[in-house]
């Protein structure tokens, strides 16, 4: 969700550094019509052009079945679904209801399932919604578990405003964690209040153990203007290797790559850690 | 949300500190009369401590110069603390002289630190704060230790949980009521604070305890979240996250009294303190500042016109 929209060459060579962090999962693109996601309307270009370096795993979105063909035809090996805990937050987006947009996915589920491809879905605004506001932990139990039976391996739950704290995070995930089995959570915390790493932090004193984060912050917050989005994974690195967890990743090469991308963008980075380092 | 249910305190005091750490480490010299304006702001926000200035000399602390006019030109309200750092006798008598009820001194688990800030050792200046604590004790004048580099240092690097204890233990000794254990340069995690809280709290009754969290890593919050689990009661904190880190160049320090007291509202902790008012007084010491907020929930909800 850049302002400006980034050359195809950047978006490879990002991706091509951050295949050499240590990181297992890099998300490389969205297999969306242009005319929605401008920024992501080269798809097949990266797909193709990425370096694909075996045992790491490259997913794509594919919001429909012709995204989905589309991501195969051009290399994709996995792809993700977006599902959303609010029904106005789901109309607002792509124009139905929440029951509407699973039954499109079924189409997905089916194709991924013939084709061997694993899906991963994401439920959105799991601790509020810029709409509805406060979002009940049922719901988000209810939409987890429906699209972990339609076959997901995993559910990322989305803290999409950002507006959720510790204690929003323990009682959503303890509502979720009857519904789907912890090993197949993750959790997608947006920075937007400053409330990341300490909602990260209680969601593995939970037993999660998968965490989405955007070197250098990268993302803002569509409902907030200015505000920060998503956490940086330099700053949630630096935080699990203090916790003694280990995740792989190389710290130094992923602030390499974060200089790298904000270098490419013209704009700072929203890594405290990587801010900080700098300079010492 | 129940937090005695989750083990969490009911209630956290929330310490703020910006107008003296904060404002002290920010570039620009702020102005006596906007000095106290925000004092005053901040004392109608329900915060039950705001800590005034510092009765240092000028030549070593420019930006606290005007240490007596401020204390003098500021409103008391009732069932607010008002704190001064003082470091030595002299400081001490000066800030008694120009109505201080309550001072704290300043100790550190790194002797380099010790030896580049104050010039000496961490000993030696316990002696001195030794002074400062009888004469404060005979007048009836509370006084609140810190223990700077609690979870690293600029000059000696970790820093070990035991040395922290050790230092700890002596402020308590001397007479200070509570002891505000520092991140200094932000370096700590959640897993460091834990270590060395627990070697703390084998000598200093978790009451007596606070954290004084830097920002500079992003770390603050979720150690902020260690701690309380922990059992501490007493958080630090800057409005807007006010005062840089003077060890890493336009790296932050402080972390933002708005983002702690978001998440303390969110565990369902009381903390007595109107986060709308200290948005406010945040805003208003940013724009006499003509500087951004570091508090992101200040800059989310002043963007979207919610909290």
């Amino acid at each position: 969700s850049s302002q400006n929209v980034v050359p195809t060459p950047v978006k490879i060579n990002l991706i091509n550094m951050l295949s050499e962090t240590g990181l297992q999962v890099i998300e490389a693109t969205s297999f969306v019509s242009p005319k929605w996601v401008p920024q992501m309307a080269d798809h097949t270009e990266v797909m193709q052009g990425i370096r694909k370096v075996p045992g790491i795993s490259y997913p794509v979105l594919t919001p429909n079945l012709k995204g989905f063909q589309a991501a195969v035809a051009a290399g994709a090996k996995e792809v993700s679904i977006f599902g959303a805990a609010s029904e106005l937050f789901t109309r607002k987006n792509i124009n139905c209801s929440i029951e509407e947009s699973l039954e499109r996915f079924h189409e997905v589920m089916a194709a991924a399932r013939a084709a061997n491809i694993p899906v991963r879905g994401y439920v959105s605004c799991v601790l509020g919604c810029p709409y509805e506001g406060k979002i009940s932990a049922a719901k988000v139990a209810e939409v987890s578990k429906k699209m972990y039976s339609m076959g997901c391996y995993e559910i990322s739950l989305g803290d999409t405003i950002g507006v959720g704290t510790p204690g929003s995070m323990r009682d959503m995930l303890s509502v979720v964690m009857q519904e789907v089995p912890v090993g197949a959570l993750a959790v997608h915390c947006h920075d937007t209040y400053g409330q990341a790493l300490a909602n990260i932090l209680v969601a593995l004193q939970m037993g999660v153990s998968v965490v989405d984060a955007s070197v250098a912050g990268l993302g803002g917050c569509p409902y907030a203007q200015g505000a920060s989005g998503n956490v940086a994974t330099e700053d949630l690195v630096y935080m699990l290797n203090g916790l003694g967890i280990h995740t792989g990743v190389d710290l130094q090469k992923l602030m390499d790559t974060g200089t790298f991308i904000c270098n490419a963008l013209n704009r700072r980075t929203n890594s405290k850690v990587s801010q900080a380092s700098c300079r010492l | 949300q129940e937090p005695q249910a989750s083990g969490l305190p009911e209630y956290i005091k929330i310490v703020e500190v910006g107008p003296r750490d904060g404002l002290q480490n920010e570039k620009v010299i702020v102005p006596t009369d906007i000095k106290i304006e925000l004092i005053n702001r901040l004392s109608k926000t329900g915060l039950p401590v705001v800590e005034v200035t510092s009765f240092v000399s000028s030549k070593w602390v420019p930006q606290m110069a005007d240490h007596k006019e401020v204390m003098r030109g500021i409103e008391r309200h009732p069932g607010v603390q008002y704190p001064v750092l003082t470091p030595n006798l002299q400081g001490f008598h000066s800030a008694i002289a120009a109505g201080a009820t309550e001072v704290s001194v300043f100790g550190a688990a790194s002797e380099s630190f010790s030896k580049m800030n104050i010039n000496c050792s961490i000993e030696e200046s316990i002696e001195k704060f030794e002074e400062v604590a009888k004469s404060a004790r005979n007048m009836n004048i509370p006084v609140h230790g810190y223990v700077s580099c609690a979870l690293g240092c600029p000059y000696e690097g970790s820093i070990i949980p035991a040395k922290v204890a050790e230092v700890s233990k002596r402020l308590y000794s001397i007479g200070c009521y509570e002891i505000s254990l520092g991140d200094t340069i932000g370096v700590g995690t959640p897993g460091s604070m834990k270590k060395m809280l627990e070697a703390v709290m084998k000598e200093i009754p978790l009451s007596a305890l606070a954290v004084h969290c830097h920002d500079t890593y992003g770390q603050a919050l979720a150690n902020i979240l260690t701690a309380i689990q922990m059992g501490v009661s007493v958080v630090d904190s800057s409005v807007s996250g006010l005062g840089g880190c003077p060890y890493a160049k336009g790296a932050t320090g402080n972390v933002a009294t708005e983002d702690v007291i978001y998440m303390l509202n969110g565990l369902g902790i009381k903390t007595g303190v109107n986060l709308y008012a200290v948005m406010e007084a945040g805003d208003f010491i940013c724009t006499a500042l003509n500087k951004k907020t570091n508090s992101k929930v200040a800059q989310a909800s002043f963007n979207t016109g919610t909290v």
